[in-house]
Parts: structure tokens; sequence; C-alpha cells
């Protein structure tokens, strides 16, 4: 019986030694998996997910503090993205982080009402509004990412988002819709003929 | 030396995998009359601004401007490195609008158009014609190219230009695509029969220009005429030791790049690498005697042959047609519709692109007009699920897999479809056509396409959104910490001066300070465009 | 020679771990959904298979026969399992974090696959010697990580695939699973051990 137990415990000594050890040499540092998931975020910056950005938004993530459904810009398509990386489950939107827009939108200053404030400058987290104090402001569409975060600070309400258009440069084509029933067939037929 | 890939390029015929034996069609339209009519002046001509592949083009007339027929309308836009063509008045008249109208585009889309009202006298712009090509060299020949505003004229529209420019003496072979392996157009045929002459020279300038040893002219089996025509005219320019004429079987699609390669080298041209990997050059011949047009004769390229055709039309033929003609003018020169007509195509009957109405004019990738009744369309089926028959494999052109491909695309799993080489698709519909459960293949194809090209570019704007973004933070930081450094400076000096004991000391410390604040805020304020920062 | 090759004839295909003796079904239901995870476990179960059944035998024959103390064997190989569980979750940490994530709660139950004890257990059950154990080990973890790896790619293919809406999920898993058992029955009588 003591032998048993004399025996046992050594033999758990040897091993709990052994994995301190290899505690310290494999331990690891920075947060590689962060990386991987700001890669998915899409990087507008717009805090919509009560993070000041994407990075802290991907660190929490990452340390298991946020779930994975409270970027809405990045919407259904990045959370599958994130789902799949990560081997978790896909869930809907969170519906208190605002919802994901049909198309992606830019900034535009009215400047005929613009007063030069600088505020929105400011607030740009890409910094793709120029101008100057006192002088006109205008979005540089390129590098606008639709955050939004410019509309709060304007004294004079004269940014609004809007939708970018689809022309034939940006147009693809869309996923096929399937004709499945004989009345279907009839309408598309009647449309078809010239 | 070591075998290149074009040694023996023509010697024997070989295979590419898949494709498919159709009904051609052809004779309904060809070669009667010959040589083919050109069209009478329209009333009005609309030409859209980006017919080439790649940037919208830069519009250089204006409403109300008079121009000639053969003056440049618009220029390659300058934005980006993206290619770019000109495009050239059809005929003399006065610019009416400029205006976005309806093109044969697949999205149905209105796009930019110039159009123009023609005065009657279709006068020339004066051109500048080359006495002797042999004086040319690579760029002089690549800047008039560009300057006609030639396009590849087999229907991918790419930029000619820019595809020579990649080219230079690179390449030993070129290949002249006469092979219209889709049913129903005739156009090239009808060229190589009327003018084999310009096609032949077309390409000796290209030889010269490029130092290339070995042209070939591949016709397919059925086009006897054009054999005999084009090898007269071979040996009318003495160009027999290096132009070869070779009939390659009737197989759908050998008339795509790869696969015409293919059956005349056995080599394959490497996924995601264009054919001078291989040192071969592929034209088609419409592309070839445009060339020569635009070299010998300076003409820009302002018409095509576009071969009218299909049981809905009275009279089909192929035609000389302005670009910009609507395309309702075509049909009524050819006789109008018959009765019973069901669809208007733009283009073959498998990659064509069908049109809304006939109102659309004819743009330079336009080489067929097509009228089918409904006796010629076989009726729309439900879709039914895949049941895994491999149909598809077997006359997939391009060896990809289309039923996992379209598993894949349906479940929106774009991210796997790099490894399934969807890239390499050229759309041809041999997999529609044998689907026995009547699925849409290409249609989910171009949807996959479409989206993994939108995720592409999506990542690329967030990549640049970050960097904006970490760069603006490294920034601020930096301004704060100036700031800060500024604050304990004042308040050092501020504390120096409140000892009294050298009040001599104190000054110049201050002054001193002051110089600092003053040379530190000098350059935030030059590069801080109006931050309304104030220290 | 010819009897460790039979060994692990009979581990990979013939006796099976999962699909013949249907030991370690847990974490081949559970990271068989994508063919990337079911490699990394594939290969964490080989590393802690092989080891714990080389080190589990080091202990029996060194320890426990000596002292006579082989009641408590099941106890003891557990506690060299748990160590060699944990060594890997930590390698594995270190060397691919993203896989660490994946796998997640996977990783340390493999310290109760029951494959994993079983096969500490055969060894001493069919008097196995060092090296025997060793490669009754290896052969159980490639028959494992080989049958995870499959069953993960069929399962990706199904997950696209058009199932009945009752089917979808670990219905037609096990189903899918009941199919590929079926297969490898073909196997039985190939090697007898």
């Amino acid at each position: 019986m003591t032998a048993a137990v004399i025996i046992l415990t050594l033999l758990a000594l040897i091993f709990g030694l052994a994995l301190g050890y290899a505690a310290i040499r494999f331990r690891i540092e920075g947060n590689p998996v962060a990386d991987e998931i700001e890669a998915i975020l899409p990087q507008t910056q717009c805090a919509q997910c009560g993070y000041p950005g994407c990075r802290p938004y991907a660190e929490a993530i990452a340390a298991e503090e946020a779930e994975i459904n409270r970027c809405p810009p990045g919407g259904e398509a990045g959370i599958k993205q994130l789902a799949e990386l990560l081997g978790k489950d896909i869930i809907p939107l969170d519906a208190d982080v605002g919802i994901e827009k049909a198309l992606p939108e830019v900034a535009i200053i009215h400047e005929d009402v613009c007063i030069g404030c600088t505020k929105c400058i400011q607030a740009c987290p890409v910094d793709a509004i120029l101008g100057a104090a006192k002088q006109m402001h205008t979005v540089i569409a390129t590098e606008c990412t639709g955050c939004e975060l410019c509309i709060p600070p304007c004294p004079v309400d004269c940014i609004d988002m809007i939708p970018t258009k689809i022309d034939i440069t940006n147009w693809h084509w869309g996923k096929p819709i399937p004709i499945t029933t004989i009345s279907e067939i009839a309408d598309t037929r009647g449309e078809e003929v010239a | 030396m070591a075998q290149r890939p074009t040694d023996n390029i023509g010697k024997y015929l070989h295979n590419f995998p898949g494709g498919l034996k159709l009904r051609h069609h052809k004779a309904l339209s060809c070669c009667k009359p010959l040589p083919a009519r050109y069209l009478p002046l329209s009333t009005e001509y609309c030409i859209p601004v980006s017919q080439h592949l790649g940037q919208p083009a830069e519009v250089v007339v204006s409403v109300g401007q008079q121009v000639k027929k053969g003056q440049a309308l618009s220029t390659p836009g300058k934005t980006g490195n993206a290619p770019g063509a000109f495009v050239h008045a059809p005929t003399s008249g006065e610019i009416t609008a400029i205006e976005k109208r309806p093109v044969p585009h697949p999205s149905g889309l209105n796009s930019l158009c110039i159009v123009l009202q023609p005065d009657g006298k279709d006068r020339w712009v004066e051109l500048e014609p080359v006495d002797d090509y042999r004086k040319l060299d690579c760029d002089e020949l690549i800047q008039r190219v560009q300057a006609a505003g030639i396009v590849g004229l087999g229907g991918a529209v790419f930029p000619t230009d820019i595809k020579l420019q990649g080219t230079s003496c690179l390449i030993n072979t070129l290949i002249l695509n006469g092979v219209e392996c889709e049913p129903y157009i005739s156009c090239d045929e009808t060229l190589m029969k009327q003018a084999p002459g310009k096609i032949i020279e077309g390409a000796l300038i290209l030889c010269h220009v490029f130092k290339i040893e070995k042209v070939i002219i591949a016709i397919e089996d059925p086009m006897d005429v054009c054999n005999l025509e084009l090898e007269q005219s071979i040996s009318e320019f003495n160009a027999g030791d290096c132009v070869e004429v070779i009939r390659v079987p009737m197989l759908y699609p050998e008339g795509g790049e790869r696969q015409l390669i293919q059956v005349l080298s056995g080599h394959e041209v490497p996924a995601g690498q264009l054919p001078i990997s291989l040192g071969i050059l592929v034209q088609n011949v419409a592309t070839v005697a445009a060339i020569r047009d635009a070299v010998i004769d300076g003409i820009p390229l302002i018409e095509r042959l576009v071969t009218v055709t299909g049981a809905g039309i009275r009279e089909p033929q192929n035609v000389h047609a302005r670009i910009g003609t609507p395309i309702a003018d075509l049909v009524d020169f050819c006789g109008g519709y018959t009765a019973g007509i069901a669809r208007l195509v733009m283009g073959g009957p498998l990659m064509g692109l069908g049109l809304r109405n006939d109102q659309l004019p004819i743009i330079k990738a336009s080489n067929c007009v097509l009228a089918l009744t409904h006796a010629d369309i076989t009726s729309t089926q439900p879709e039914m699920p895949c049941i895994n028959c491999g149909n598809c494999v077997s006359v997939c052109p391009a060896g990809l897999l289309p039923q996992t491909l379209q598993t894949v695309i349906r479940a929106e799993n774009f991210e796997a479809l790099e490894s399934l080489n969807l890239d390499a698709c050229i759309e041809c519909g041999c997999c529609d056509y044998v689907c026995p459960s009547h699925i849409p293949l290409v249609d989910y194809f171009r949807y996959g396409k479409g989206e993994q090209r939108a995720q592409a570019k999506e990542k690329q704007e967030s990549d640049i959104a970050r960097l904006r973004f970490e760069r603006r933070e490294q920034r601020l930081e930096k301004q704060q910490a100036e700031r800060l450094a500024r604050h304990q400076r004042r308040k050092r000096a501020l504390a120096g001066s409140s000892s009294k004991k050298d009040s001599v000391a104190a000054a110049i410390a201050r002054a001193k300070a002051r110089k600092q604040v003053l040379a530190a805020n000098q350059p935030d304020t030059n590069s801080e465009t109006g931050k309304g920062e104030n220290s | 020679m010819s009897e460790y090759l039979l060994i692990l004839v009979s581990t990979v295909l013939a006796n099976n771990f999962v699909l013949v003796r249907f030991l370690g079904l847990c974490p081949f239901m559970g990271v068989s959904n994508k063919v990337e995870g079911a490699i990394g476990m594939a290969i964490a179960t080989a590393f802690v298979l092989t080891l714990s059944s080389a080190s589990s035998y080091l202990v029996y024959t060194w320890l426990l026969v000596p002292f006579d103390l082989t009641y408590l064997s099941t106890l003891s190989f557990i506690l060299v399992i748990a160590v060699m569980v944990q060594l890997t979750e930590m390698i594995m940490h270190k060397t691919s974090p993203l896989l660490y994530r994946v796998l997640g709660i996977f990783l340390p139950l493999i310290t109760t696959n029951c494959a994993v004890l079983g096969v500490a257990l055969l060894n001493v059950q069919e008097h196995h010697n060092l090296l025997q154990s060793a490669l009754y080990g290896f052969g159980a973890a490639t028959g494992f990580g080989l049958v995870l790896v499959a069953f993960a790619a069929v399962r990706e293919k199904v997950a696209m695939a058009d199932v009945p809406v009752h089917f979808k999920g670990a219905a037609i898993g096990l189903v899918t699973a009941g199919l590929m058992s079926l297969a490898f029955m073909g196997f039985s009588g190939l090697a007898n051990l």
C-alpha cells in the first residue's frame, strides 16, 4: 500500500517537473491569431463593434472576450469567414451593433453648407477628408471606408452617406435564379419573345 | 540548342481535352454576296466610349462639334495602368450628344456613348499612310496600332497595342486564328475569301517588326475555298517559306486561343500565363487585317465585318458595318425579320449575349447578329439537381471540374475556387450544352468569378484602409509626444525663472524656449493641413 | 519482421480502431468538419498515441510489475496519457496557434479518447514488447488519422450537397460513418491479431 502511494507520487512528481519545463520551453509571445482575425475584418475602423478599431476588436476575439458577430460592415460573409477560421458556429449579426448595408457607402460633404470647422477631419480614422480651417472640405471617395464617424461631429449636418453606384465597370453577374416550375418557364418565355 | 515548344508547331495536329462537335449552320450566311456589301449611312451613330476590356476612355470631343470620318473621339483613360483604346468617328458629321445610353452588355446598364449625326458627306480626316512598312520599328508600329484603336476582333476586345507591347522579341511564331468554331458565325471566313491579301500583308508586317520566324494561319477543315484563296495570296506575296495554312478539324471551342495552341503545338499554355510563355502570339485574322489597314493606309478601326444570320433573318449575309450602327439597320438591310423570331443574340449561340432590343449599337466586339426562331431554341427547362454524371467534365476544354465548381459556388465557398482554377474557365458553354439536368453552369461560373474579383478588390481596399489607419495612429502618437515635450520644456523654463536669482539667465532660457517652440511648430503647421491644432 | 508488418496492417486496416472496434468516436465525429482540422487532430493523436503506448509500457514493466502494482495500471496509464496530451497541447499552441484554436476542446479531450487508453491496455493484454507497443500505438494512430481525414473529406463534400433537411448535420455524418465502417469490413481476414 505504502509502496503504491510512494511510486505513484514519484511518477506524478517526475511528470510534473517535465511538464513544468515544457511550459517554459514552449512559452508563446504575442497573439498570432489576432493577426489572422484582423485580416478578415473589413478595416473600416468604424468602431460599431464597441472597440476603438479593427485591431482591438480582433484582439478581443482572439482573447475570447468578444463574439464574432459584432462587425456590421463585414456582415454575414465576414461572420462566416471568422467562424471558419476559428472553428465556431455561424451566428447572426448582433442587432445591437447595427445592420449590414446592402451596398457599400461613401460619405459626401455638401460643399455649399460646409463651414470649414475641421471637426470631421479629426474624426476620420483613415485620413480620407481633405480641407483646411475655414476652407471647404471634401471626401476622397476612393479612400473613404463608409464608417460614418464624421457625421456626428459635423455642426452643420452637411455630410451624407451615399451608396456606391453600380455601373458597367463594377457590375458583375449575380447568382443564377433557378427555374423550378412550369409556370416560371411560361413567364420567361413570355419575356423572351421580342 | 534546346527544343522550343514552337519547333514542331503545325507539323502534327494534337488534341485538347473535351470539346463538342456541333452543327455549323454556316452556309446560311457565308459568302452570298461576295464581296460583302457596305451598309448605307445610318441616320445616327451611337458609339460607346468603353468598347474594349479595361479602363473607361476619356472623351476628347464636345457636343455640337463637327468631326470627320476617322477622327478620334476618345483616348485611353490616363487613370491607372489598366488598358484602354481609342474610339473614332465612323463617318463625318456633328456630335449631338454625349450621354449614357443602353449598350450591348450583359448588365443591361447604360454606359457613356458619343452620339454622331452624319452629314452625309463621309469626308475623311487626313490620313497618314506609310509607304514602306519595313522602315517601321517596334514602337512606331505599336503607336500606330494604338492610334487606330485596334482591339482583338475575335471577341475578347483586348487592346491590341497592349498585347503587342508585352510581346516584343519574345515570340517566334505567329498564329492567325481563322477558326470560327461557333456555329452561325462566318465573318472571318468571308474576310479570308474576299481579302486574303490584307491578312497576309498584316502578318508580314508583324513578322518584320517582331522578327517572327513562322506564321501559321489556322482555318477549319471545311473552309476549302479559303485555303485556295490564302495559298494564292501567299504566293503573290512570295511568303511561302514562312507562312503556312493549316486546316484543323471542326471541334468547338477550337477557336479559343489556348485550345488552338494546344491543337497546333501539343503544348498547353500554363494556367495563369499567356501564350508568350511558349513564344507564341495569337491574333484573329480580322485583327491582323485591321493592323494592315492602320499601318499601311493609316485607317483607324471604324468598321468591321458582321454576320447577320439565323432563321429569324430573311436574307442572312455578311455586311461591312460601321461601329455605332444600330442593329436594327443591319437587320433591315438584310431583309428584316421573318415571322416567329424568338431571340436576338450578339455573337454566337454558345457564347453570345442575348439582346433586349435591336436599338443597341454595333461595337468592336460584335462579330455576329443572330436572330433565332422558336424552333432553334430548346425550351427553357427547370433546373434539376446535379446527378454527378460527369458529362461536363468530359467536355470541358480547360480540363476543369464543372460540377465541383458549381457545388462550391452554390455553397458560396469562394475561397475554394482558387484551388479549383475557376480563372481558367473560358465560359465556352460546353458544360451547359451537355448537362442533362439543365443546370446553367456558366451562369454560376460568371457569378463565382464576379464574387472572386469583388472580394479581391475589397481585400485590397481594406489593406489600404488599415495602412492609412496605422499611419494616422502613429502620427497622432507622435504629435501627442511632441506636445507633451513642449509642455514640459515650458514648465521647466518657468521653474527656472521663479528662482529670481539670475533674471538674465532666465530671460535667455525663455527666449531659447520660445525659439524651440517656434521651430517645433513650423514643420507642424506646414505638414498638417488645417488640423486646427492649437499649441 | 513479418510480425511487425502484421501489427501495422492489423491496426491500420483490418482492426481499425475507429471503424472496426468503434473506439475514439468522439473526435471522429467532432473534428471531421474540415480536412485541415482533421489532419491536425490526426497528427496530434499520432504523437500522443505513439508516445503514450511506449511510455505506458515502460511504466508497466519497470514500475508496476516489479512492485506488484498491476492493479493500478489503468490509473497510471491515464496519468501518462494526460501528461502526453498536455505536452502536445503546449507544442501545438506554440507551433500552430490557429490549429490550436480550431481543435479547441478536442485537443485536451484526447486524454479521454478511449482509443488511447485502449491501446495501452491492449498492449499489456497482448504481452507486447517495447517496439511492438510503440508500433501498435503508431499503427492505431495511423488508422485513426486515415479514417478521420477520409471522413472529413467526405463530409466537406456532403456539406455542399443537397441533403434532405432532416438528415443535415450529425445525422448524415453518422450515416456516412456507418457506410465507411461497412467498407472497412472488407479488410477483415487480412490480418488476425
